[in-house]
């Protein structure tokens, strides 16, 4: 699929016939469970990250921020993807094969790996408030030390997290989220980023986090504006209706939790506000991009013009 | 795994692991003899016992099925045209604009070539009594060029396709490749994950709403064990779908092909044939007598898997951007 841009020598086909104007691909059956979920797991990579740095670089509040995100994350995405199963009994099923053609499978190991890291790193938090002899003390020396080797592995699950679910949703004949595939990772690592620089900035206004708000907001913006400018008629479903009002929104929130987080100096009102508004962002984005794509299923023009164009101008 | 397993040109049994595999099985749907009788869609909701989808008037043609579904495994469109007749000398094409819209020359023949003689005649003969309880035929009165009618019929179903989107995604092996090279969901392990419908680039398998699994047609997979054809195909009573070795349908439909374009039915295509195109040809194909769209089938469907190793590949650089960033952010001295 070769996306045009906006200043094509021909004028594109405005016409197109369809059946009864019924949809011609299917849009995917989920609620927005799954929307949610791409925001619960990037929260959880960015803030697995976000633990790592902070643990590495000796800032224990920014750990303990970053690994209860990350556990907060993996225990809502594990409720939202089993929540949304049509037998959500037999989620269990995802557990049968591994398949690196189905970015679902991929997923599911990927979170499940990563699942398991975060829990421990998170629950290591809780060896100081264990008592100091016996076998219970026996684990208040040892938690910390596998909370400091699982917490370093969630990081380094982390951004295999944060961006295959781009895969998850490109590799679909969702007309407007396959088209951007090659932007659709960067926009999921960057909001990844910027929501784990949002936990970081509500436990504190510490440089770190300020660095990865930019640095993940300004990845998001750039790869949201190359799919909403560069994708000819595919990128309609990213300006029109709720999608386009969500990403608006986003949009803004990002940019304000941005300048927050680089202007906003020692207040911790501020950095925690920046903050806010950039979890606020990230969902909204994530939101907006699921269902720019229902959009784009939902109406056959969005089917049968690529294609055409494909067919004629090879 | 073969580096062209996600694409191109290939034999999907052998490809998914099977030694031996018996011939690739396959429908042909020839749609210039359909004539619209539904006798597929109801001989497969009763062999397959799918439930119904609804007792609905979709003012859509003599179409109240709407489309494939869960609960739709056949689907007969039915698509009216207005259509210059073939005798009549042409008037300004522009006389009409649905008309124009259509390509010239896109009469029935031959598929129910009599009938438009019939009219034709009817129409230079002049007012003959028909038996029927008056009012006049369609075009028969007034002044204008008479406008020939044709009505485009055309049972739809699942593709089986070589590169088929909805079995590379599952997470589950709920869906498999058949020894046969069709593509069979299977309902015990389905646990309604719902990623194989977007992944379609047909729209045809659906998640069924009081159930929760995902549903499609098995091209009879029960019966072909046994050596039978499947339900459609032997339902049909004008051979509109064909059953057999894919290789010996695959000719069959070229040499049809040629006899239609023989005999002036110009814009008669095979659709779903080739096996260069998107999915590396499907299992089900069909001869239609207009574009693909017009039958609610993409004009030029690609299986998304295509593109997956690229995906990957951006989906990796992506999470080194993440991991740069990461380190960037902790960089230097602390203050």
């Amino acid at each position: 699929m070769s996306p045009r841009g906006g200043d094509r020598p021909m004028v594109p086909r405005a016409q197109f016939r369809s059946y009864y104007g019924r949809p011609i691909v299917r849009p995917a059956p989920w609620r927005e469970d799954v929307a949610a979920y791409l925001f619960a797991g990037g929260l959880a990579a960015g803030s697995a990250l976000l633990a790592a740095g902070g643990q590495l670089t000796g800032r224990p509040a920014m750990r303990r921020a970053g690994r209860a995100g990350a556990m907060a994350g993996t225990l809502a995405s594990t409720y939202f993807l089993i929540n949304d199963l049509g037998r959500p009994q037999r989620f269990y099923h995802m557990l049968r094969v591994f398949k690196p053609t189905s970015p679902m499978s991929v997923g599911t190991w990927v979170l499940s790996a990563f699942g398991a890291a975060a829990g421990a790193a998170a629950v290591a938090e809780a060896a100081p408030m264990l008592p100091r002899r016996g076998t219970l003390g026996l684990a208040r020396r040892v938690l910390p030390p596998v909370g400091s080797a699982a917490g370093y592995a969630a990081a380094g699950l982390a951004p295999a997290l944060a961006t295959y679910t781009a895969v998850l949703l490109a590799d679909t004949a969702t007309p407007s989220w396959h088209v951007a595939y090659p932007e659709l990772p960067f926009v999921f690592a960057g909001s990844a980023l910027a929501s784990g620089a949002g936990v970081g900035l509500i436990a504190g206004p510490e440089t770190p986090a300020k660095r990865m708000a930019v640095l993940g907001g300004g990845l998001e913006l750039l790869g949201m504006h190359q799919i909403e400018t560069g994708k000819g008629v595919l990128s309609e479903p990213y300006h029109q209706g709720r999608a386009g009002r969500l990403l608006r929104t986003g949009r803004a929130l990002t940019l304000a939790g941005m300048a927050g987080a680089a202007l906003g100096g020692r207040s911790r009102v501020v950095s925690a506000l920046s903050g806010l508004s950039l979890l606020t962002a990230s969902a909204l984005m994530r939101f907006g991009i699921f269902e720019a794509g229902m959009h784009s299923a939902r109406d056959p023009k969005y089917t049968v013009l690529p294609q055409r164009d494909r067919l004629e101008n090879p | 795994m073969a580096s062209n397993s996600l694409f191109g040109p290939i034999d999907p049994a052998t490809d998914a692991g099977y030694e031996a595999a018996p011939p690739r099985m396959g429908f042909f749907t020839d749609t210039s003899v359909c004539i619209g009788c539904k006798a597929c869609e109801v001989a497969c909701k009763e062999w397959n016992l799918v439930p119904d989808d609804g007792f609905n008037l979709l003012g859509q043609s003599y179409d109240n099925t709407g489309g494939l579904s869960a609960n739709s495994w056949r689907h007969v469109a039915f698509i009216e045209q207005p259509a210059r007749a073939h005798t009549t000398m042409p008037a300004a094409p522009q006389s009409n604009v649905a008309a124009a819209r259509t390509d010239v020359r896109t009469g029935t023949e031959p598929g129910i070539g009599p009938a438009v003689d019939a009219l034709a005649a009817a129409g230079t003969a002049g007012p003959e009594f028909l038996g029927m309880p008056m009012s006049d035929l369609p075009g028969r009165s007034g002044d204008g060029e008479r406008t020939d009618f044709r009505w485009l019929m055309m049972s739809n179903v699942c593709k089986h396709c070589t590169h088929a989107g909805c079995l590379d995604v599952c997470p589950t092996g709920s869906l498999f490749r058949t020894e046969f090279g069709t593509v069979v969901v299977q309902e015990d392990i389905c646990n309604g994950c719902g990623y194989c419908i977007p992944a379609c680039p047909y729209g045809v398998i659906d998640r069924r709403q009081d159930d929760g699994r995902a549903w499609k047609c098995t091209l009879c997979y029960d019966r072909l064990g046994d050596g039978l054809t499947p339900a459609c195909a032997k339902a049909c009573p004008t051979e509109s779908i064909q059953f057999g070795e894919l290789d010996v349908l695959r000719e069959r439909a070229d040499a049809r092909l040629a006899t239609l374009q023989e005999q002036g039915e110009t814009t008669a295509r095979l659709y779903g044939e080739d096996q260069g195109d998107g999915v590396g040809g499907d299992g089900a194909f069909f001869l239609l007598l207009d574009e693909p769209e017009v039958y609610g089938l993409p004009p030029d469907p690609e299986v998304a898997t295509k593109y997956l190793p690229d995906m990957w590949k951006r989906a990796g650089l992506a999470a080194l951007g993440m991991v740069a960033s990461a380190v960037v952010a902790f960089a230097g001295r602390r203050r």
